[in-house]
């Protein structure tokens, strides 16, 4: 359902100035939000000074250095630092992106983080992507089928292999649902773009053959057709994939399938 | 006191919802989504206007003077000219998600220059007809 501003629990007050790094001369501005589930204040914003000169080029080095010399009770998640775990995924300068690939040259003035949108808080940059998980589990994302299980690998040729191009490279960092009006407004019953990209990347997989019980799950006016081809999750994914188009591939197998 | 009221309710049911529209960067697709909506309704109104014209039309002279002088105001004229704009920037949206539901044009730049050609085909249709209508007056 559309709701346009936060609830009140939700709104976020301005917080704490930390000191800046003593005899700094190359300092950054960072703004970012905090939610302790252990007190019962709302949100705040908090503001950082990070050292530059001593600080690595990404927006992960800048919260490390944060957590590890200003503030030990900052709370995120984070792991291989490259871009392949997804860990990182939070708001940073106004969109969904990993921490860890994006440089901070990349940013002008204060650099504002926040947890992915439209998300519960678990705390600080932590966002609950259990129901996340749930829809893409709900797609079924593994290999079906009924011939027998053949004595060596399931074949494949390369063409119908670089069809997966663009697809299995997905993360499910959740930038992109996240980034999504019709995921913030309808995430209860639309899929997403993370889960519909999935459900892409087995619809046309050339070695699965449940390719109608998989359209039969997504022939539904929520769980698919809310996309609107709004392109936030293709402007926002940090591997630079395109679920809005796999959106728009799945609707016109289900157009191409009734005919 | 505090620390025992808020044991009552559960942690999970206390999460605060993170900030969406309010910190997330305003993208010109996700702007034109937004415009193709509120356009899309404001059309219902122009249409209940254009209904009221013609009804006014089809009832006698006064009736329809009176409906005309409305339309023809300072007034009725700015709302008509937001009439026509919205037509216009709804129709050319129309095109784009007509273009977009084939699988085309959802890649970078094209996706951006799809919006940019709604935006300003919106605007320049709307100019056109008006420049139009007051010529041939």
């Amino acid at each position: 359902m559309v709701e346009l501003a936060l609830p009140k629990n939700s709104q976020p007050t301005v917080g704490k100035t930390w000191p800046k790094p003593q005899g700094a001369t190359n300092l950054r501005e960072f703004r970012i939000y905090r939610w302790n589930p252990d007190d019962d204040a709302n949100p705040r914003i908090d503001t950082y000074y990070v050292d530059m000169d001593d600080c690595g080029p990404m927006v992960l080095d800048a919260v490390l250095y944060i957590k590890n010399k200003i503030d030990p009770t900052l709370t995120f998640r984070r792991s291989c630092r490259e871009g392949i775990c997804g860990s990182c995924a939070m708001n940073i300068d106004g969109t969904n992106t990993l921490a860890c690939t994006k440089d901070l040259k990349d940013i002008s003035g204060a650099v504002k983080i926040y947890p992915l949108p439209h998300m519960p808080v678990v705390k600080d940059l932590v966002p609950d992507l259990t129901r996340f998980y749930a829809q893409h589990a709900s797609i079924e994302p593994w290999l079906q089928t009924d011939t027998p299980q053949p004595e060596a690998e399931w074949k494949q040729s390369p063409e119908d292999r670089y069809k997966l191009d663009g697809l299995y490279e997905c993360i499910l960092c959740a930038c992109c649902s996240t980034s999504c009006p019709s995921y913030w407004w309808n995430g209860d019953r639309y899929l997403g773009p993370a889960a519909l990209l999935q459900a892409y990347r087995w619809l046309i997989d050339s070695r699965d053959e449940a390719t109608g019980a998989r359209l039969d799950n997504l022939e539904d006016p929520f769980r698919l057709y809310r996309c609107h081809t709004i392109m936030n999750c293709a402007k926002a994914c940090p591997k630079g994939l395109n679920p809005a188009k796999a959106i728009a591939e799945i609707k016109n197998m289900m157009i191409s399938r009734q005919s | 006191m505090a620390e025992a009221k808020s044991r009552t309710v559960s942690p999970e049911a206390r999460r605060p919802l993170s900030p969406h529209l309010q910190i997330y960067r305003p993208m010109l697709t996700m702007m034109m989504s937004i415009m193709h909506r509120i356009t899309g309704m404001a059309l219902y109104a122009g249409t209940l206007l254009l209904a009221a014209w013609l009804i006014a039309a089809a009832t006698d002279a006064r009736a329809f003077a009176t409906v005309s002088d409305l339309l023809t105001s300072i007034f009725g004229r700015i709302i008509l000219l937001g009439f026509t704009w919205s037509l216009f920037h709804h129709l050319m949206g129309g095109l784009r998600h007509f273009i977009q539901d084939t699988g085309r044009g959802m890649e970078h730049p094209q996706r951006e220059y799809l919006a940019q050609a709604t935006l300003v085909g919106g605007l320049v249709l709307t100019i056109l007809v008006w420049v139009l209508a007051y010529a041939a007056r």
